[in-house]
């Protein structure tokens, strides 16, 4: 049986085409928006493209982050008291497009302001800022089809989260309308846990790809703090994805005043080192 | 979503299975103290009658231990979780009726238990962080977000997904994911059940009306549901109005605000067009909440109910209204229905009779009150 996934024309499906045909694993970055304020945040997306992250999660803020540890929920809050919410989120999703025409990214958020928009101008607000995908935590897919339909409608792929207690036939359904990557969360918990034992996450991925009948990548996520976390998992996993360690990067250098740039790009640049061949010279 | 379809089959076993309710019913006597009496209040029903003839009965769930209606909703689910095996207890806490509600059941049945309160509610609810402790129950204050309900479930949300395998999540209203909202309202259904037998041994006929507060909506769907398939029987919820509803200060959610996604409910919400949940404000923490029950948002959209709102001074005045007139000190979410009972009686016919649910007591809310009527208690 081989891992391939089956090749797909977004560029999220070219992110982790590439990464694979440089014999690696991909690297997911999560930042939240806005956070510390949207200036410094559309530097950071592009300076952690350039360090090499294939792909961007940009984190929608809310005000109730629920799925979310501490580390994240206090970026959402920096986030929210410096005006980001969904719209600027959008408004830097399209600045980050214009720099950066190649980088896929995907809106990372909850319900409430896709709902509040109506799925179908939300799913036409975000082709239309750039974004490839989009995934929301509390909109179980296979209950309301609603938000992969208006999403498909605009050719934008739903990236699923698979936990560890999801039942075969919810990875079933949760993969039959995925587009881009099955996220797989590493845990039973929230974002910025300890990493679990791996063991078990190793064989749930690989049964995780077979009842997805090997159509998309499967990415591993909550838990992975260091470039050593991310080369353990990229071990079974096509795909990495490091989120709340990144944001701590970013709450550290805002809580001493300096610009978490520099920071933050060498942090990607590690992890990117730790899953495979080095970048390719430009 | 297992941990919910396993709820969910757990409940619908568990709610027809004889064994379970005749335990259910014994604790409900016996502990809990049911049935809670309905008293006719006379001396109110003059006072806002406006000189018709009016009959007003109080369904009196401040009379079950521990002060509300709370406890009917924690005793059945931890006797749910007793029969999934789950070892630990969480809940969320507004005002802290439903957390002392939740360490009372785990102390009855040693378990260990944890709630989650906001800051703002432990500051403000002293007196039920200090009984939860006394119970055996570790409170945790949650900085997050308004430090306030919304926040507090969020939080113990974030426990239940971490530790889902040994714990049970006792989420103590009518919201949430299902089947949170259907099984909470069929715990709390025991009061309209008994109110229904006891308003016609009272009066030989049916009510013309139900009256009670709507946080989340529990009290009130607990009432409701005795009567919901009687068309001749009014519902009316009484929600806060806070500083007043066309202000930022309120949580009337029915009232002010739009379909939306919380907790894992459909429901009204109150937030702005980003879709960031608003600050809801109340002087009561238990209704201090921006959401509510998706059963209340389909009554209020199929006009089955309708929703009033009571201010914070509509709600203190009431509360010494309900005190002075029949000696009985309500909660102060329970004062918002009593608040309510003048307009819905303008709206009743001569003769009419209505059942206003006092959902708890006021002994928790003296702090606040006190303070209100500019008076200095220690707790």
């Amino acid at each position: 049986m081989t891992n391939a996934p089956v090749p797909s024309t977004s560029r999220i499906a070219a992110a982790f085409a590439k990464a694979r045909a440089q014999g690696r694993k991909a690297l997911v970055l999560y930042l939240t928006g806005c956070d510390p304020d949207f200036e410094t945040s559309r530097r950071l997306l592009l300076a952690a493209a350039r360090a090499g992250a294939d792909v961007l999660e940009l984190g929608v803020p809310w005000s109730d982050p629920s799925a979310d540890g501490p580390a994240i929920q206090a970026a959402m809050h920096r986030a929210l008291a410096a005006g980001g919410g969904m719209a600027k989120a959008l408004d830097l999703c399209r600045v980050v497009r214009v720099a950066n025409p190649e980088i896929p990214v995907v809106l990372f958020g909850y319900a409430n302001p896709i709902f509040v928009r109506g799925t179908a101008k939300f799913s036409a607000q975000a082709k239309q800022a750039g974004a490839d995908g989009v995934l929301c935590v509390d909109w179980p897919a296979d209950e309301d089809p609603e938000l992969a339909q208006a999403l498909a409608q605009q050719g934008l792929d739903l990236v699923p989260l698979i936990a560890p207690t999801s039942t075969p036939e919810r990875v079933k359904a949760a993969a039959a309308v995925a587009g881009g990557f099955l996220y797989y969360v590493s845990l039973t918990g929230i974002t910025g846990s300890q990493l679990p034992n791996l063991d078990e996450a190793s064989v749930r991925v690989q049964q995780v790809r077979e009842l997805s009948g090997n159509r998309l990548p499967v990415a591993v996520g909550f838990g992975i703090a260091t470039p050593a976390d991310a080369r353990a998992v990229a071990g079974f996993a096509d795909g990495v994805v490091v989120g709340s360690a990144a944001v701590r990067i970013i709450e550290r250098a805002a809580g001493e005043g300096r610009d978490p740039v520099p920071a933050l790009e060498k942090f990607v640049a590690d992890l990117r080192a730790a899953l495979g061949p080095s970048l390719e010279s430009p | 979503m297992p941990a919910l379809e396993e709820l969910t089959a757990a409940w619908e076993h568990f709610s027809r299975d004889p064994t379970f309710r005749a335990e259910l019913d014994r604790l409900l006597r016996d502990y809990v103290g049911r049935p809670t009496p309905l008293t006719e209040a006379a001396r109110l029903a003059a006072r806002v009658a406006q000189g018709r003839r009016l009959r007003v009965f109080l369904k009196r769930e401040d009379l079950c231990h521990t002060g509300s209606h709370k406890l009917n909703n924690c005793v059945g689910q931890i006797l749910l979780a007793q029969r999934l095996g789950k070892k630990r207890i969480i809940a969320e806490t507004g005002a802290g009726q439903h957390g002392v509600a939740t360490a009372t059941v785990c102390a009855l049945f040693g378990l260990p238990c944890e709630i989650y309160m906001g800051a703002v509610d432990v500051e403000r609810q002293s007196l039920n962080v200090f009984r939860m402790h006394l119970l055996g129950a570790k409170v945790h204050a949650v900085k997050d977000g308004t430090a306030t309900l919304k926040d507090a479930m969020n939080e113990a949300m974030r426990d239940w997904v971490t530790n889902v395998g040994s714990t049970h999540y006792v989420l103590g209203t009518v919201a949430g994911p299902h089947p949170y909202p259907t099984m909470v309202g069929e715990l709390q259904s025991v009061i309209g059940r008994e109110a229904r037998v006891q308003i016609q041994a009272a009066t030989g006929r049916l009510p013309d009306a139900c009256l009670a507060c709507v946080g989340g909506g529990s009290n009130a769907m607990g009432l409701f549901r005795g009567f919901i398939d009687d068309p001749g029987v009014r519902l009316f919820g009484v929600e806060a109005a806070g500083e007043g509803i066309d202000t930022n200060h309120h949580a009337a959610t029915l009232g002010k605000g739009r379909p939306g996604v919380l907790h894992g409910t459909r429901s009204y919400v109150l937030c702005d067009d980003d879709g960031q949940i608003a600050e809801a404000h109340s002087i009561s923490a238990g209704l201090d909440y921006p959401g509510v029950g998706p059963e209340h948002s389909y009554l209020r959209d199929t006009g089955r109910a309708l929703y009033l709102a009571a201010t914070d001074q509509e709600a203190l005045d009431a509360c010494r209204l309900l005190a002075t007139c029949e000696g009985i000190i309500p909660a102060l979410e329970s004062a918002h229905a009593v608040a309510g009972l003048p307009r819905v009686a303008a709206q009743l016919p001569d003769g009419a009779s209505v059942i206003v649910n006092v959902s708890g007591r006021g002994d928790k809310d003296m702090g606040t009150i006190a303070k209100h009527f500019g008076a200095e208690v220690s707790s």
